[in-house]
C-alpha cells in the first residue's frame, strides 16, 4: 500500500527547471569551466594492444619550456588487493588503476602510459610526443572465442576465477546458476529449440566526452570539477588511485551531456589531480572524440546459446542459457547479471543460466544501460518468438502464458513483489500498432524486457527560503529530468507551485552522500530522501502554526500548501517569511540506503522494412510499453522509453566495434561508430503502465533502462519477417542482409 | 606545427600570389575538409588561403551554353540561392547529402571535388553531367574534365601553384536529366559505401541518344562507365539496356573492404543503384516533356 496514492501535481509535465539554461547554451559541461592559472593535460597512449613497457623517458618532455608537470604510472600508488564499494557494485583497484594509467603492462591500444601538462593544448601535445617509451611488443588477441583457445597469448597471468585454479587462461569468471531439474525437464517438452545469437562489443555513445579540472592547494584540498554520473563516485574512486584521503576531495558535477553508465567511472580525473598536485597549478583535461570510442569502457561483446523448451499448449518447460561476455582487458564483470536475469520474464522452474566473462585486448568493458542484459536479452526473446513461431502462437500470447507474476520466484531467488509485466503485455496484445495489419512488404517484431533496478544510497537537503520559495540540493546528477522529478515531489508533499522550487545538484562538501546516477534509481531514491525531507517539512511547519495558535499539533492539518486549523490558516510563504521569528530556519535532511527498488518490465513493437536489394533496413514503427510504477513527470519517462529503444534499434542495424588484426579500434568516431540519427529512426510511440510499487511513498519504479532491453530481439525479428532471411548476429547491417539474402 | 598565417585575397591574382611563394599553403573554400583535417593532424598547412572573398570564386552564373559555379561557392548557396537544381536535380541531391545543414552553410562543390575523397558525394554527379574544371595557375588558365581531375585519393591534378576557380556544366537540353543515389547504412551524417551519377537524354521516341554513368566509393577515384552508357545509348532503357549498364558498372568496380563495407557488397549494391538512378533520370525526363 503506497503512502500517497492521490496525486495533484505529481504525473503533470511541467518544463524542466534545468532547461532553459540548456537551451541557449548557458549550461556548463565538463569543458565549460575555467579555472585561473589553469594548464593542459595530454595523455600519452600506447601504440600496442599488448606490451610490457620497458623504460619510460619524460626528461626531453620535462625540460620543454612551458612543460610544468609530467606524470607516468609509478606516480600512482599500487592497486594492490583493495576493492571499492562504489556506485553499482564493488570494484576492485587492480582493474580500474589500470584503466586510468598502466603500470608496467599494456593491455588494450591507445591505454594511457604517461601524461604531460603544459601551458596550452598545443604545447601538451608537442611535449607529449617527446616522451619516449619503449615497448616490448606481445600477440594481441580481441575475439573472445580465440582468446579461450589454447595458443592465445594471455593478459593476465597471475588471476584465476573462482573454481579454476589450474593452468592461466583467459577466462575472467564463471558462473552458473540452477533451479530445479532442467535436464529431465527439457524431456517433457513438445517442442525445443536450440540457438546461437551474438552481439558485438557497442559504445553508449554520449556526446559529451569526458572533461573535467582539478586543482590542488597548498593545503593539499583538491578542488576537481568534472561530467559525471557521480560526484561521490569520483571522489572515492580519485582518492583511492591517487592515494589522497577522500576527505580532501572535492568534486563538483557539471552538467552532463550523455553517459549511459559510461560515466560511473573515473578516466582522467586522477591523472589531472596527479598534474596538479605536481605542477601546483590548475589542469584542465578533455579527452577527445577517438580516444572516448579507443579508451573508455564499452558494453561487452556476447554471445548466448538459448535452448527452450515448451509444450504443444505453450507452457515454458525448461530453459538452458549459456552466454560468453567478453570483459575487454580487465574484470569488468560481465558475466553475472545475464545469468541471473536472462529468464527473469518467465515461470521456469527448471532451468539452467551459465556465465562466461573472457579478457581480451581491449578497453575493460564498463556499465551500458541496463549491463549486458539486452545482450543475453537478445537471445533469449528471440529463441521465445521463434519457439513461438514452431508452436504456431502469437509471440505475445506465448509469453502472456508465460510471465511471471507477484509471487513467483526468478533465478535470483527472491519473489517478485507488485510487477507489471502482465499488463505490458496486455496493453500491447491490446495496442492499435500490435491490431494493425503488418504492412506489405514489412515485418514485425515483438520482444520483452527486465531489469532489476537499484536502490542504494541517497541524500537530499531542503532549504526554504525566506519568500517561500524552496532550495533543493542533492548529490545525484540530473541525467534524464530528475530536477524535475525532485521538484514535482517536493511540491505534491508541500502543496507549493513547481516553479517555487530550485533543484539543484551540490557539491560533495555541501549535501550528504548520494551513489552514482545509475541503475535507474535516482528518482526512486533521491526521490524518496527528497519525499522524506518534505515530510519533517510539513512536520515543522504543522509544529510551528500550532504552537502560533495554542493548540495540540495533532489538530492540525496540512493541505494545498498551508497549516489548517478551524478557520485558520498558516500558509508556506507566511511560516517561511516569519521563520527567523517562529524558531529559526527551516532546513530539512534526510539520507537513506533504499529499499524499495522493484523491477520494471517493457514491451516493444517493431515494424521493419527490409530493401532486398541493398539490405538496408527502415524502421517503419516503433511502440514502447513499460512499467514505471508511477510516473512522476510522464514526459521524461517517455523520453527514457524513446532514448533507450533508440540505442537499441542502432545496436541491432548497424552499431559494432571493429578492431584490426593488431588490436587497433577501425571506426573510432561517429561517422563510423554508427549511431542512428534523428532521421533514421520513426516517432517512437509510448504506453506508460502504472502498476504502483509498492515499496515506495508514491510508487515509483525505476525507468530508465529497461528501454534497452528489448529492442535487438524486437527489430531482429521485424527484419526476419521483412527479408525472410533468419540473421542472429548483429548488427543487421546492409552487407551481412545482402550476403544471407544470396545464400538463401 | 600549428597554422602560422590566414591570408584572405580578394582577386585571383592576389591569391595566386600566397600559393607561389613558396609557403606551405592551403586553399581555404568552407573548411569542413581542410579543418578537419588541421585538428587530426594529416593536414599541416603553414598559411591557411581563404578563397570567399575572390568574386569569381563563389559566382554562379548560367548563360546559354553553360552554368559556370564558383569553386568556393557553398552547397547552400547552390541549393537556394541559384536556379543550379532546377538544371541539374541529381547534381543538387548529391550537394544536399553533404553533411547536414550546418556543413552545407560552408562547404563548396569546389572542396568537395578538390578534396578528392573516393567516396565524395559530388564528383559523380559531376562526371555524369560532362562537367569541366577550369584552373588558374602559374602557367595560366586551363580546363580538364572532372574525371581527369582526380587522380587518387585525396590526389588532384592540381600542379603546384594551381588553384580550381570553377566549375563549368554543359546546359541541359529539356530532354535530358540527372540523378544522383548513394548507399548509407545511416540516412544522413554518413559515407558513401556506393554513389552513382547518371546524365541521360532522350529524344521524342524515348530512344536514349546520350547517356554518362559514373560510380563513387567503389575505385580509388569516382569512374565515369563508357561502357555502361554505351549500353544505354540507342536502346527505350529496356530491362536488357539497364543490366548491361549494371554489368558494366559493376565490372569497372574495384573497391576495397573496409569498416564501410565489403567489397562484394560495394559491387553488388552500385548495381543497385545504377538501376535506380537509371530509372530516376529517365523518370524526370518524362515528367519534363509531358
Ligand atoms: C560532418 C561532416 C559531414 C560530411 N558529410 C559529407 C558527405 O556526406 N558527403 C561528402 O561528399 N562529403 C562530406 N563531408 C566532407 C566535406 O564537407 C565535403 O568534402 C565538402 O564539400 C568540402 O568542401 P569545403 O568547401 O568545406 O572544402 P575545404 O575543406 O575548404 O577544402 C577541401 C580541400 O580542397 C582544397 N580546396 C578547396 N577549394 C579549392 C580550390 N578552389 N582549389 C584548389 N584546392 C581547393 C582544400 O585545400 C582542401 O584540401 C563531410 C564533412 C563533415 C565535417
Amino acid at each position: 500500500m503506497n503512502a500517497y496514492q492521490e496525486f495533484s501535481i505529481i504525473g503533470s509535465r511541467p518544463v524542466r527547471p534545468d532547461g532553459l539554461d540548456k537551451v541557449t547554451g548557458r549550461a556548463r559541461y565538463g569543458a565549460d569551466l575555467n579555472m585561473q592559472g589553469q594548464i593542459y593535460g595530454h595523455i600519452v597512449r600506447s601504440p600496442h594492444a599488448h606490451a610490457i613497457i620497458e623504460s619510460i623517458d619524460t626528461s626531453q618532455a620535462l625540460a620543454t619550456e612551458g612543460v610544468l608537470a609530467v606524470m607516468t604510472g609509478a606516480d600512482l600508488p599500487e592497486p594492490g588487493d583493495s576493492v571499492l564499494g562504489g556506485g553499482e557494485g564493488a570494484i576492485a583497484l587492480k582493474d580500474l588503476s589500470p584503466m586510468v594509467m598502466s603500470q608496467g603492462k599494456v593491455l588494450f591500444h591507445s591505454q594511457a602510459v604517461a601524461a604531460v601538462a603544459a601551458t596550452s593544448p598545443e604545447l601538451a601535445a608537442q611535449a607529449a610526443a617527446l616522451i619516449e617509451v619503449s615497448y616490448q611488443v606481445l600477440p594481441a588477441v580481441t575475439d573472445m572465442h580465440e582468446a579461450l583457445g589454447a595458443d592465445a597469448p594471455i593478459l593476465h597471468a597471475d588471476r584465476f576465477p573462482d573454481g579454476f585454479p589450474e593452468e592461466p587462461t583467459n577466462l575472467a569468471a564463471h558462473i552458473s546458476l540452477e533451479v530445479g531439474e532442467p535436464d529431465a525437464a527439457f524431456e517433457r517438452a513438445d517442442v525445443v529449440i536450440e540457438q546461437t545469437y551474438s552481439v558485438p562489443m557497442c559504445h553508449q555513445g554520449y556526446i559529451e566526452p569526458h572533461a573535467c579540472v582539478a586543482r590542488v592547494d597548498a593545503a593539499g584540498q583538491v578542488d576537481l570539477w568534472c561530467s559525471t554520473q557521480g560526484h561521490f563516485m569520483v571522489a572515492q574512486y580519485t582518492a583511492a588511485l591517487t592515494g589522497i584521503d577522500v576527505g580532501k576531495v572535492k568534486v563538483t558535477a557539471s552538467e552532463i551531456g550523455g553517459g549511459f553508465g559510461g560515466k560511473t567511472t573515473v578516466y582522467l580525473e586522477p591523472l589531472a589531480v596527479v598534474l596538479a598536485q605536481k605542477s601546483g597549478r590548475p589542469v584542465k583535461m578533455i579527452m577527445d572524440r577517438g580516444d572516448v570510442f579507443r579508451v573508455t569502457g564499452p558494453a561487452p561483446g556476447a554471445q548466448t546459446r538459448v535452448k527452450l523448451g515448451a509444450t504443444q499448449d505453450g507452457q515454458l518447460v525448461a530453459a538452458d542459457v549459456e552466454c560468453v561476455m567478453d570483459s575487454g582487458a580487465y574484470s569488468g564483470n560481465p558475466a553475472s547479471f545475464p545469468a541471473f536475469m536472462a529468464t527473469a520474464c518467465y515461470k521456469l522452474t527448471d532451468a539452467r543460466s551459465t556465465g562466461r566473462a573472457v579478457y581480451t585486448n581491449k578497453p575493460k568493458i564498463h556499465a551500458y544501460r541496463a549491463p549486458s542484459v539486452p545482450q543475453v536479452t537478445l537471445g533469449f526473446e528471440l529463441a521465445m518468438t521463434e519457439l513461438a513461431a514452431e508452436l504456431g502462437m502469437d509471440p505475445l500470447a506465448f509469453r502472456l502464458k508465460n510471465a511471471v507474476e507477484e509471487g513467483d520466484v526468478n533465478m535470483m531467488g527472491a519473489p517478485y513483489n507488485r510487477i507489471g509485466l502482465r499488463e505490458c503485455l496486455e496493453v500491447a496484445s491490446n495496442h492499435a500498432h500490435y491490431k494493425a495489419p503488418v504492412a506489405e512488404g514489412e515485418g514485425r517484431g515483438v520482444a520483452a524486457g527486465y531489469w532489476i533496478n537499484a536502490g542504494l544510497q541517497s541524500s537530499a537537503t531542503l532549504n526554504v527560503l525566506s519568500d517561500g520559495h524552496l532550495s533543493i540540493l542533492t548529490g545525484s546528477p540530473d541525467i534524464g529530468g530528475s530536477r524535475a522529478s525532485m521538484a514535482l515531489m517536493a511540491a505534491e508533499v508541500l502543496g507549493i507551485p513547481f516553479e517555487h522550487i530550485h533543484p539543484q545538484i551540490a557539491a560533495t562538501d555541501a549535501v550528504g552522500h548520494c551513489d552514482v546516477t545509475g541503475g535507474s534509481r535516482t528518482t526512486l531514491a533521491t526521490g524518496q530522501a527528497v519525499i522524506q525531507a518534505a515530510e519533517q517539512c510539513v512536520a515543522e511547519m504543522c509544529r510551528r502554526a500550532a504552537a502560533e495558535w495554542k493548540v495540540e499539533v495533532g489538530v492540525v492539518t496540512w493541505s494545498q500548501g498551508a497549516a489548517h486549523y478551524g478557520e485558520q490558516s498558516l500558509t508556506f510563504e507566511a511560516l517561511a517569511r516569519r521563520a527567523g521569528t517562529m524558531g529559526g530556519p527551516l532546513t530539512f535532511s534526510s539520507s537513506l540506503t533504499a529499499s524499495s527498488a522493484a523491477p520494471s518490465f517493457g514491451v516493444h513493437i517493431c515494424d521493419a522494412k527490409v530493401d532486398k536489394e541493398t539490405g538496408r533496413t527502415t524502421i517503419t514503427r516503433y511502440t514502447t510499453i513499460q512499467d514505471a510504477g508511477k510516473a512522476i513527470h510522464p514526459a521524461y519517462v517517455e523520453g527514457q522509453m524513446q532514448g533507450g529503444a533508440a540505442q537499441g534499434i542502432g545496436w541491432a542495424l548497424n552499431e559494432e566495434y571493429l578492431y584490426d588484426e593488431n588490436g587497433v579500434l577501425q571506426n573510432a568516431g561517429f561517422l563510423d561508430y554508427r549511431i542512428p540519427v534523428a532521421s533514421d529512426l520513426p516517432f517512437i510511440d509510448t504506453v506508460i503502465v502504472e502498476v504502483p510499487n509498492p515499496l515506495h511513498p508514491f510508487g515509483v519504479k525505476g525507468v530508465g533502462e529497461v528501454p534497452i532491453v528489448p529492442p535487438m530481439p524486437a527489430v531482429a525479428e521485424a527484419v526476419y519477417q521483412s527479408a525472410g532471411v533468419r540473421l542472429r548476429d548483429m548488427p543487421l547491417n546492409p552487407p551481412k542482409i545482402v550476403a544471407a539474402l544470396q545464400e538463401q | 606545427m600549428s597554422i602560422q598565417e590566414f591570408v584572405a585575397p580578394h582577386s585571383l591574382s592576389e591569391a595566386k600570389g600566397f600559393l607561389s611563394d613558396g609557403a606551405a599553403a592551403s586553399v581555404l573554400a568552407g573548411g569542413t575538409d581542410l579543418l578537419v583535417g588541421v585538428r587530426l593532424g594529416t593536414r599541416n598547412p603553414e598559411r591557411v588561403v581563404d578563397l570567399k572573398k575572390i568574386p569569381e570564386l563563389t559566382a554562379i552564373s548560367i548563360d546559354a551554353e553553360a552554368v559556370h559555379i564558383g569553386a568556393a561557392a557553398s552547397a547552400f548557396s547552390i541549393l537556394h540561392d541559384s536556379d543550379v537544381p532546377s538544371f541539374f536535380p541529381g547534381f543538387a541531391e548529391a550537394l544536399d547529402l553533404i553533411g547536414s545543414t550546418q556543413i552545407q552553410g560552408r562547404c563548396s562543390a569546389g572542396g568537395n571535388l578538390c578534396n578528392a575523397s573516393p567516396a565524395a558525394d559530388s564528383i559523380p554527379a559531376l562526371i555524369a553531367n560532362g562537367a569541366q574544371c577550369l584552373i588558374t595557375g602559374p602557367a595560366g588558365d586551363h580546363q580538364m574534365p572532372v574525371e581527369d581531375f582526380v587522380v587518387g585519393p585525396s590526389k588532384n591534378a592540381l600542379k603546384e601553384g594551381e588553384l580550381l576557380v570553377a566549375l563549368i556544366l554543359p546546359r541541359p537540353s529539356p530532354q535530358t536529366a540527372d540523378a544522383y543515389l548513394r548507399l548509407t547504412p545511416r540516412t544522413e551524417m554518413d559515407i558513401a559505401v556506393a554513389g552513382v551519377g547518371v546524365s541521360l537524354t532522350l529524344d521524342e521516341n524515348a530512344t536514349c541518344t546520350a547517356a554518362r554513368v559514373s560510380i563513387g566509393a567503389v575505385a580509388p577515384t569516382a569512374l565515369l562507365v563508357e561502357a555502361a552508357g554505351a549500353a544505354l545509348v540507342g536502346t527505350q532503357l529496356d530491362a536488357a539496356a539497364i543490366e548491361a549498364a549494371v554489368a558494366a558498372a559493376r565490372q569497372s568496380a574495384c573497391p576495397i573492404s573496409d569498416k564501410r563495407g565489403t567489397s562484394e557488397y560495394r559491387t553488388h549494391v552500385v548495381g543497385v543503384l545504377v538501376a535506380r538512378a537509371i530509372a530516376q533520370a529517365q523518370a524526370r525526363i518524362v515528367e519534363a516533356v509531358s
